[in-house]
């Protein structure tokens, strides 16, 4: 065997950390591994798995506390500059500088890289064609789109073929669309210059593309393959039910999520529910747990195996990261089922225009949103969903049209309106170095509620979302964060919740119980509305809408959006990536009949 | 393509960059040429300590011609303005009212007590401000010497034995407050637009994630600190002949000593500044923290303990250390000297040596907070 040099040859390697209440953690804790030199190698894992410092490490941004670590043979401790001259890193924040065109920051890092005259212009050619930026060199980086930019990132990444690349979360907070074309790049450069690629991630269809990938948990390796090898650690315990007629899927998936002594994992995909099965639960267990609904095996994904090595390691270590999800006090409250189809429409939107200057970020949108519903508000990065989202909240006056949220019409009685809706933003929005209890009493007060009525409202949400009401905002983990944003939302009982982009930077573990918050919210006849990037959670919606450069392209439920879309779109992926292009493709079309 | 070969490569794109960035951040760039002009004109007119024209009351309770006298010396000073009134008690009134700054009143019997060689005239004035109160008691001092002085001379009598003193001033001989505050002045606004103006540079860097995909290429820590500090030394330079020519021609404080020196001490001290504030930066990697320290540890000690209103020896043994340890208490004694005494080398070898050491000190510190490094 004369393999060549690994790439990376990790051993026992150890970074610790203070915590912020002062007690050291290890980040990365006494990781070994090895990358193969030519391949594209992925680091998959949920937040907090160190996966970034394990990067930082590899770039020689930080000093591990034990262990070896060698990068393209040189012993990064010793010699990063050494390291950092032949590899290029594209950080989770990629740094444009905004105040620069693209082409000025195209120059900066070739300069830097000293990529020669001649060798640049064939270079950027290639890059600006395959990022389609070739008409937007001019513009300055701060007016790209968040997708546009992180494609620039790239761009300036690669403005020289490295001896090795990382990529640290590239497609994080990037529509589905954008998304796509980072990784064609990525492909092309892989196949063209046989690039060494490590690239870390929480998407397991990116994942799937590697040729080897490590698992990791909070800074432990749990395990190493090829995709395949690592699928076959989910043979014979993944299902697929079919809900019978009528039931929404969501209710299936709840029940089985319910259960986790007998269920790994339960997702709604395509109108139907993938679930996991726990080694030691047989079939005649789960015909008990799904008496009236069909289920049969189907082939495991990696996702799956993923989700098993992730659940293997939370029990294991008995502290459970991501805590439980508070649903049956929530669903208590609203006293038993109520339909999402009531008559009268909580929303009612008609022909809503919003214009900033000659730009029409919302062009004549309507639709309505009826009670208990949960509506999902999807679209490309710069689609109009957040101006949108912003004038059902009362946040931004409409330019034209008709808006009524909770029976009030937002022109003339925006003040009462927002008093029956919640919001929670993208951004935690709660003060940092306030207790839990301490942000929940002045956001009971900003909301008007005082008193014994205010005592009430703050227990049962501390009760509900299962908080410590002692605990310091600041240092609580994002999955935490989020519940504690959402307690705040919903303490003056709103009849609305809104939620902006509630997932974004939160670990698949978290994920579920956040979803299964919300379906117990919305059973209990609270209204949601609620914009992600994550595809698969469109599952979870009653009701989707598609925005695209402002415009309303579907509007459904996932079925008929996955039906307009065109036969083989089986997964919403794919249904949105269809429908966001043909909404393109006839927007150009009217355009020239025009 | 990298380590040395690439360095004048590398630097050149950074420092192509900084100037772009500092051409379209209106902002930063108003407060780089406007705010020197605002301080000149802020200072140098609002902040004098010469009293001109300050009422006065003058009770003149003895009519003699001598007495009169008196008052028409009082009337001749351009620092003066004396106000007839009637009576002491209207004096005091005004006085209250703040209408005066002072009170000269001649006693009754003055004429016949100066004619046995003992007259006195009585001066009461505002000790509420200090400054104006020490400046009427000397112009009243001098106008009444003139008056006896004249006095004596129509009666032709040679000043009886006794002492007179003979003052003079030396370098500010108007004994002129313009003359000592205006090159302080330079001192302030070297400090305060070169470390406000980088303060934020490295910090901005840190809060915007650039600076972790900049670390990641060939780029050396040096190459940062210098491609950051060339196009603020720019502006710096052009601040520096703003002050002076407002020095001499808005001003008129005469330049005794060489020009070239003050303008080379002045880069020498710029560059100190713009370090200061580009270590703050580095060190605290927060916009925020970084422009209050940059104002908390550059422009205060320098406006209150170089030197450029109070003199450092009057003040407690731990605050004249303190103000020695300030880079700006060096220049601003140089920048005094040069200006107004003229080019004394001793001075201008030690305060030089010292503002080099500092510049040196500063880029080595500020080199260090840009370690590639994230932890």
């Amino acid at each position: 065997m004369s393999a060549p040099d690994p790439t990376v040859a990790i051993q026992g390697l150890i970074k610790r950390f203070d915590a912020p209440d002062g007690t050291p953690f290890d980040a990365v804790d006494a990781v070994s591994l090895t990358v193969r030199a030519g391949e594209l190698t992925a680091l998959v894992g949920p937040d907090g798995a160190g996966k970034t410092s394990l990067m930082r490490m590899m770039a020689g941004l930080l000093s591990p506390d034990a262990g070896t670590l060698s990068v393209l043979g040189i012993d990064v401790r010793a010699d990063p500059q050494s390291v950092q001259d032949r590899i290029s890193y594209m950080p989770q924040r990629f740094g444009l500088y905004e105040d620069l065109s693209v082409q000025e920051n195209l120059d900066l890092y070739a300069d830097l890289h000293g990529v020669p005259q001649a060798v640049r212009r064939e270079r950027f050619g290639r890059m600006l064609e395959m990022t389609d930026m070739a008409r937007f060199t001019a513009r300055p980086a701060g007016k790209l789109s968040g997708g546009m930019k992180q494609k620039l990132g790239l761009a300036c990444t690669l403005v020289r073929s490295p001896d090795l690349l990382l990529l640290d979360e590239p497609s994080v907070g990037v529509d589905p669309l954008s998304r796509r074309d980072l990784w064609k790049i990525i492909e092309q450069l892989i196949a063209d210059e046989r690039l060494s690629v490590i690239v870390s991630t929480a998407y397991m269809d990116e994942a799937e593309r590697c040729a080897q990938v490590f698992v990791l948990n909070r800074g432990r390796l749990l395990a190493e393959g090829s995709p395949e090898a690592l699928r076959r650690r989910a043979e014979g315990l993944t299902y697929v039910a079919e809900p019978v007629a009528g039931l929404p899927p969501r209710d299936v998936q709840a029940r089985l999520i319910d259960d986790p002594g007998s269920i790994v994992d339960a997702v709604p995909k395509g109108g139907r529910i993938w679930f996991i099965r726990r080694p030691e639960t047989d079939e005649a267990a789960l015909r008990a747990l799904l008496p009236d609904t069909r289920f049969a095996p189907r082939a495991p994904e990696l996702e799956d195996a993923f989700m098993l090595l992730l659940h293997a390691h939370e029990d294991g270590d008995g502290t459970g990261g991501t805590g439980t999800p508070a649903h049956e006090a929530a669903g208590r409250d609203g006293g038993g089922d109520i339909q999402a189809d009531d008559d009268a429409p909580v929303i009612v939107v008609r022909d809503l225009v919003r214009r900033f200057g000659d730009f029409t970020a919302v062009a004549s949108t309507s639709f309505d949103v009826h009670r208990g519903e949960i509506f999902g508000l999807l679209g490309p990065n710069g689609a109009g969903k957040t101006t949108t989202f912003r004038m059902l909240c009362g946040l931004l006056p409409a330019t034209s049209g008709h808006l009524e949220v909770a029976g009030r019409d937002l022109r003339t009685a925006r003040a009462q309106a927002r008093a029956r809706i919640g919001y929670v933003s993208q951004k935690f929005a709660l003060y940092a170095n306030l207790s839990v209890r301490e942000n929940l009493d002045f956001f009971a007060g900003a909301y008007g509620l005082s008193g014994a009525r205010a005592q009430d409202r703050i227990g049962a949400v501390i009760d509900q979302f299962q908080l410590d009401p002692r605990a310091p905002s600041g240092i609580l983990p994002t999955g935490y964060k989020q519940r504690l944003a959402m307690a705040a939302g919903l303490l003056h009982e709103p009849e609305i919740l809104f939620l902006d982009e509630p997932t974004s930077g939160i670990d698949p573990l978290a994920r579920r119980a956040f979803w299964r918050t919300i379906t117990a919210l919305a059973r209990s006849g609270v209204t949601i509305v609620v914009t992600t990037h994550f595809m698969e959670e469109a599952e979870y919606c009653d009701r989707i809408a598609i925005q695209d450069a402002g415009r309303m392209l579907a509007l459904g439920t996932p079925a008929e959006v996955r039906a307009q879309a065109g036969g083989d779109a089986a997964d919403m992926n794919a249904a949105f990536i269809a429908i966001v292009e043909q909404g393109r493709v006839d927007d150009r079309q009217d355009r020239h009949a025009a | 393509m990298s380590g040395r070969s690439g360095f004048h490569t590398r630097l050149i794109a950074l420092t192509r960059k900084e100037t772009r960035q500092l051409l379209r951040d209106r902002s930063n760039l108003l407060v780089g040429l406007l705010l020197p002009f605002a301080l000149i004109l802020l200072f140098g007119y609002g902040l004098s300590f010469d009293v001109e024209n300050a009422p006065v009351a003058v009770v003149l309770e003895d009519r003699s011609p001598g007495a009169r006298d008196i008052v028409a010396g009082l009337d001749g000073s351009p620092y003066l303005a004396p106000v007839m009134v009637a009576s002491m008690a209207d004096a005091e009134a005004l006085m209250r009212a703040r209408k005066v700054d002072g009170i000269v009143r001649l006693p009754v019997d003055f004429s016949a007590a100066r004619a046995a060689g003992d007259g006195r005239v009585q001066l009461i004035v505002n000790g509420a401000d200090s400054t104006t109160a020490t400046a009427i008691e000397g112009y009243v001092n001098g106008a009444l010497q003139t008056a006896s002085l004249h006095a004596a001379d129509r009666a032709g009598v040679g000043a009886r034995g006794g002492v007179t003193l003979v003052q003079r001033t030396w370098f500010n001989e108007a004994g002129n407050s313009r003359w000592y505050l205006v090159p302080g002045l330079l001192v302030l606004v070297m400090t305060l637009i070169g470390a406000f103006l980088t303060s934020l540079l490295i910090a901005r860097e840190w809060e915007r994630g650039t600076l972790e995909s900049l670390f990641v290429t060939p780029v050396r820590p040096t190459e940062i600190v210098l491609s950051k500090l060339a196009p603020y030394a720019v502006i710096g330079a052009i601040d520096v002949v703003i002050c002076l020519i407002c020095a001499r021609f808005m001003f008129d404080v005469p330049i005794r000593g060489s020009l070239l020196l003050i303008i080379f001490a002045s880069l020498l001290y710029l560059i100190v500044s713009l370090l200061l504030g580009l270590f703050i930066s580095g060190a605290t990697r927060n916009q925020f923290a970084a422009s209050q320290m940059a104002l908390l540890a550059s422009f205060m000690p320098a406006m209150m303990l170089s030197g450029f209103v109070f003199d450092l020896r009057n003040v407690p043994l731990a605050i004249q250390i303190i103000a020695q340890a300030l880079p700006a208490t060096h220049f601003m004694q140089l920048v005094k000297t040069l200006f107004l005494a003229g080019t004394i080398w001793p001075i201008v070898i030690k305060s030089c040596a010292i503002l080099a050491a500092y510049a040196v000190l500063l880029a080595v510190l500020t080199r260090r907070t840009l370690a590639k490094r994230l932890d």
